[in-house]
């Protein structure tokens, strides 16, 4: 435990002094009221990733201790719950029925804003430490990430639908419960390890951490990650959005010119 | 090797794109076909979002065709005057196919219409082709030397007026036929997100009668505009191109159309089109699969929301 603790304290050795820098300058870091003289102290091992062509996924490590001005209380134990949420992104949930001996899209459900990655990590088994009115205010469990349904929905009962969107995502990796993944020593120094997946959009990433006790909330913290193509990804993604006869015609000569080479290749090939 | 993919923002095998791209290009050369009807299924299947499949498919359907062009005009068999006036017709359809796609879509059930499509048109014409070149198979080894085809000198499209002589076919018929099969095939294509040689290979063959030769470098010809016109729109309207995606398929593309204009010179024409046909018939049949068996998940994601 103590050793566990050290290696805790060691990785948050460095940051914690730029941490209050970075909170009072650019005000993007802001920690919750707290309610019961226990607070957040945080940071993560990056505030930023970049997308180049080689991008194959990254690691942050979100940190961090609790501060108090009184004795550990000797109630229910402290939990700790982080949370990664990618940029929100309309989704269409479609359902196939059998009609006519064929499979065919019947009902559809439009969910305005589903972030396309939406990861969950506790210090203990989420349905232990949190309680389900302090969930549906903060939006913390997987199936609440999505809200807003777009337009009158057409169908009865739109809970499969969302069912599905959770299950769907959930195989690819893109939402994720990560029960006592978030590690907890003496109370005090939490520190959970997020992998983001290769398959990352680009956008501002919400980091969120909770403290609790006895189900209910008792401080939050939120930071930004900054997810962004860089080099040739940033350079072709803003010219096919800002110049977009300009890239098609790049497009286009590319493939006319690779057509040629080729051509030219094998004939200089095939004429020896 | 792993690469991020700047439109698509997925992350997939270079060397699998590279490979993928190969293959359609062998077919390319060796048929005339553009390879649209196999390359988006499989970008699908590799899990590239439909849209940017079907933009960059037709950028890569440009490099493999102008490439297996070259390699025909070279040994001269490419009909230009045919292929003009095919292109004409075909940029009109395909203006048309796009009204109508859209007006679909805004009913709904567009996949399911573009996917019967397919399953039929495929279906129909990989049948009609598979027993047509089997019974000039079975003729010709009868009779030894090879006869050509029976062409339709005689039918219903050399009566009508507007005659022109097509040199490179050896043909002098009527334009309207042409126009219209160019325009037909333009309606399908942007229908089923296609160039459409496909169906623009047995129709030259078997409605305008032209030798099977000349019918693959003019079709490649067709299809190196057309295709070059929906990538642009497809570019300009939706921003759907993917060109990292592009200049991966194109790579393996553009070799691959080269070794099977090689491949299709040392074939028979019936063989040819046997080849053809079994492939026509076994994508009809994995599309059909598809309709007909339960799908693993009954329900599916679509980014955005649709209509």
């Amino acid at each position: 435990m103590i050793g566990r603790a050290l290696i805790l304290l060691f990785a948050l050795a460095s940051p914690l002094g730029a941490q209050e820098n970075l909170a009072q300058e650019s005000g993007a870091q802001e920690t919750g009221a707290a309610r019961s003289g226990e607070q957040i102290v945080a940071d993560m091992s990056r505030d930023d990733v970049d997308i180049t062509t080689s991008f194959d996924g990254s690691d942050i490590i979100i940190y961090g201790a609790i501060k108090r001005e009184m004795p550990i209380p000797e109630t229910d134990p402290l939990d700790v719950i982080v949370t990664v949420e990618g940029p929100p992104r309309p989704v269409t949930v479609r359902h196939k029925e059998r009609r006519f001996g064929i499979w065919v899209n019947t009902g559809k459900v439009g969910v305005a804003a589903a972030p396309n990655f939406y990861v969950v990590a506790t210090s203990r088994p989420l349905g232990r430490i949190l309680d389900s009115a302090e969930d549906s205010r903060y939006r913390i469990s997987v199936p609440l990430a999505m809200r807003a349904f777009s337009g009158a929905s057409e169908v009865e009962d739109v809970v499969p639908y969302t069912a599905a969107l959770v299950r769907l995502r959930e195989a690819q990796d893109l939402y994720r419960l990560d029960d006592g993944a978030v590690r907890l020593a003496e109370q005090t120094l939490f520190r959970a390890d997020i992998r983001l997946p290769a398959n990352l959009m680009e956008g501002l990433y919400a980091t969120r951490i909770f403290l609790l006790r006895d189900g209910k909330v008792l401080d939050t913290f939120r930071a930004p990650i900054e997810v962004r193509k860089v080099g040739l990804e940033r350079w072709l993604y803003r010219l096919a959005l800002d110049q977009p006869f300009l890239y098609g015609l790049m497009s286009l000569a590319l493939a006319v010119f690779a057509g040629w080479a080729a051509s030219a290749a094998f004939r200089r090939f095939q004429s020896r | 090797m792993q690469i991020y993919l700047p439109i698509a923002e997925v992350v997939v095998n270079a060397f699998t794109l590279v490979g993928l791209g190969g293959v359609v290009g062998l077919m390319s050369g060796l048929f005339g076909v553009g390879g649209g009807f196999l390359i988006t299924p499989l970008l699908f299947f590799i899990g590239i979002p439909p849209p940017i499949a079907v933009a960059t498919g037709a950028n890569q359907v440009v490099a493999s065709s102008f490439s297996g062009v070259l390699a025909h005009v070279k040994r001269k068999s490419v009909d230009f005057r045919m292929g003009w006036v095919l292109l004409a017709g075909g940029l009109v359809g395909s203006s048309a196919g796009v009204l109508a796609f859209n007006m679909l879509s805004r009913l709904g059930q567009v996949d399911l219409v573009v996917q019967l499509c397919y399953v039929v048109f495929l279906g129909l014409i990989g049948a009609m082709m598979l027993q047509e070149s089997l019974g000039a198979l079975r003729r010709a080894k009868k009779s030894g030397p090879i006869k050509p085809m029976r062409r339709n000198q005689h039918g219903w499209v050399h009566r009508w007026p507007m005659k022109v002589k097509f040199r490179a076919s050896g043909l002098y018929i009527s334009a309207i036929p042409v126009l219209m099969v160019g325009a037909a095939v333009g309606v399908l294509g942007a229908i089923m997100g296609v160039g459409g040689g496909f169906i623009m290979v047995p129709a030259m063959i078997y409605l305008l009668g032209m030798p099977t030769k000349v019918v693959i470098g003019t079709s490649l010809f067709q299809i190196t505009f057309l295709s070059a016109y929906t990538t642009l729109m497809h570019a300009v309207s939706s921003n759907t191109v993917d060109v990292m995606l592009a200049v991966l398929l194109i790579l393996g593309g553009v070799i691959g159309a080269q070794i099977g204009t090689t491949l299709g010179a040392k074939l028979r024409a019936e063989q040819l089109r046997i080849l053809l046909a079994l492939l026509v018939l076994a994508v009809c049949g994995r599309l059909a699969l598809d309709l007909f068996l339960r799908p693993e998940d009954l329900y599916s994601l679509t980014p955005g929301i649709i209509g």
